[in-house]
């Protein structure tokens, strides 16, 4: 190994705007992550919208990250230690497409996101490197 | 006769790309561009008809979750179903595999020193079914026998692309050593720049995955040697399954010849990618 695992880490910390799904992100939101993936299950799913609150109880989630869900709050979600793709079994159910739920992250309302990925999508100018700016 | 890898193909796996695909939507506008690039690789595929294709891809919180990560799965089973998604599996045809050369890749594998997970029974989401239907259609069965192999790409860290090339090539040397007269191609799924997750979601970069593409066959060397962070800063945070593509590359041998490409902007949130790839000798 090249490179260490603290120094391998230490540099997702420097690109704007994103949660690498680390070991430690993947350990704090385990539970998180297994809820949504238990949606999955029509079964689940049903009685899931038929009281959220009920059904988180059944999961050991934090409270902030039975808050996070329950607000659809998917940035914090993934400062909770959520991952997107378990997190989109929550949007799906939802009726949300990736496109729309992914929008609701970025501060754009879903027609000016749309718009900017039609255009071409964002560009990496200026997003790639906090400390550097570019 | 030994088994022979002839060729490798290189594309996104997008779910949207199923969708359009499974409710007849590829004439609309919207889609009708990003599927006609892959109109060469049907008939292509049509004349090439391969035996057996070895299917690079990952599962996105599917067959999967956080229980069990495998960096690297082989599936040695007959049939694979279709995975629910979440919405009802799609409706396309079983994935009929070839444990035969399966277990013979995964032995192999396992005694060159890549320690394979072994998949006996696992539904396929769609990081494998969608490249099925982007390079065959919608035919009532797949017309060739499908090896899945699983990467993990969610879960940090992923293999590094130079250890993705190396089992690419390590794949190639156990197919090389399966008795029997067979056409074997090799898939290498996901990408391009993409993010999906975060106030930066919806990057693209289409002159780095461009810059990807050309050096598929002019400077693969550099592909190689690409670390993580790059995939992260330059292709978004999901840009990261690109390594599966070099899998593909890795098991093609030195030289190749690109025989087709395609590009384009946007599927959903996402860089589609394209790529057909003769193996030289
Ligand atoms: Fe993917």
């Amino acid at each position: 190994m090249t490179q260490s695992i603290q120094d391998y880490l230490a540099q997702f910390e420097d690109i704007p705007g994103t949660r690498v799904f680390t070991a430690a992100r993947a350990r704090r939101g385990y539970w998180l992550n297994q809820f949504a993936m238990s949606l999955m299950k029509p079964e689940n799913r049903d009685r899931w919208k038929a009281d959220e609150r009920a059904y988180l109880e059944d999961w050991p989630l934090s409270p902030e990250q039975k808050d996070a869900v329950l607000a659809r709050d998917y940035n914090r979600c993934l400062d909770l230690g959520g991952n997107i793709y378990f997190l989109a079994k929550v949007f799906s159910t939802d009726g949300l497409s990736f496109l729309q739920a992914v929008s609701t992250m970025t501060g754009m309302s879903v027609e000016d996101y749309q718009a900017m990925m039609l255009a071409g999508g964002r560009s990496p100018d200026g997003v790639r490197s906090i400390r550097e700016g570019i | 006769m030994m088994a022979r890898i002839t060729a490798g193909i290189g594309s996104s796996h997008i779910p949207l790309l199923g969708v359009a695909s499974d409710f007849d939507k590829t004439g609309e506008d919207y889609w009708r561009d990003c599927f006609a690039g892959y109109d060469w690789t049907k008939r292509w595929m049509a004349q090439q008809r391969p035996d057996v294709v070895i299917l690079v891809y990952n599962d996105h919180a599917s067959a999967f979750d956080m229980r069990f990560i495998p960096t690297f799965a082989i599936g040695c089973g007959e049939r694979f179903r279709p995975a629910d998604e979440g919405w009802g599996p799609r409706a396309v045809p079983d994935v009929i595999g070839h444990p035969d050369l399966a277990w013979h890749i995964a032995q192999c594998l396992v005694l060159d020193e890549f320690d394979m997970t072994i998949i006996n029974e696992m539904d396929v989401d769609h990081g494998l079914t969608v490249p099925l239907s982007m390079m065959f259609g919608k035919p009532d069965a797949w017309p060739c026998r499908i090896i899945p192999l699983a990467v993990n790409v969610v879960t940090y860290p992923p293999p590094t692309g130079n250890r993705c090339w190396l089992l690419g090539e390590a794949i190639a040397r156990a197919v090389e050593s399966f008795p029997e007269d067979i056409n074997v191609q090799i898939w290498g799924t996901g990408g391009m720049s993409h993010q999906l997750q975060g106030p930066r979601a919806g990057l693209i970069n289409k002159a780095w995955d461009n810059r990807f593409l050309d050096d598929l066959s002019a400077d693969p060397q550099r592909l190689r040697r690409i670390p993580h962070i790059e995939y992260l800063r330059e292709t978004g945070s999901e840009g990261i399954e690109m390594v599966m593509w070099l899998i593909m590359r890795g098991a093609l041998g030195p030289r190749v010849r690109q025989l087709h490409r395609h590009y384009h902007v946007p599927a959903s949130n996402t860089a589609v990618g394209h790529i057909v790839l003769e193996k030289l000798t």
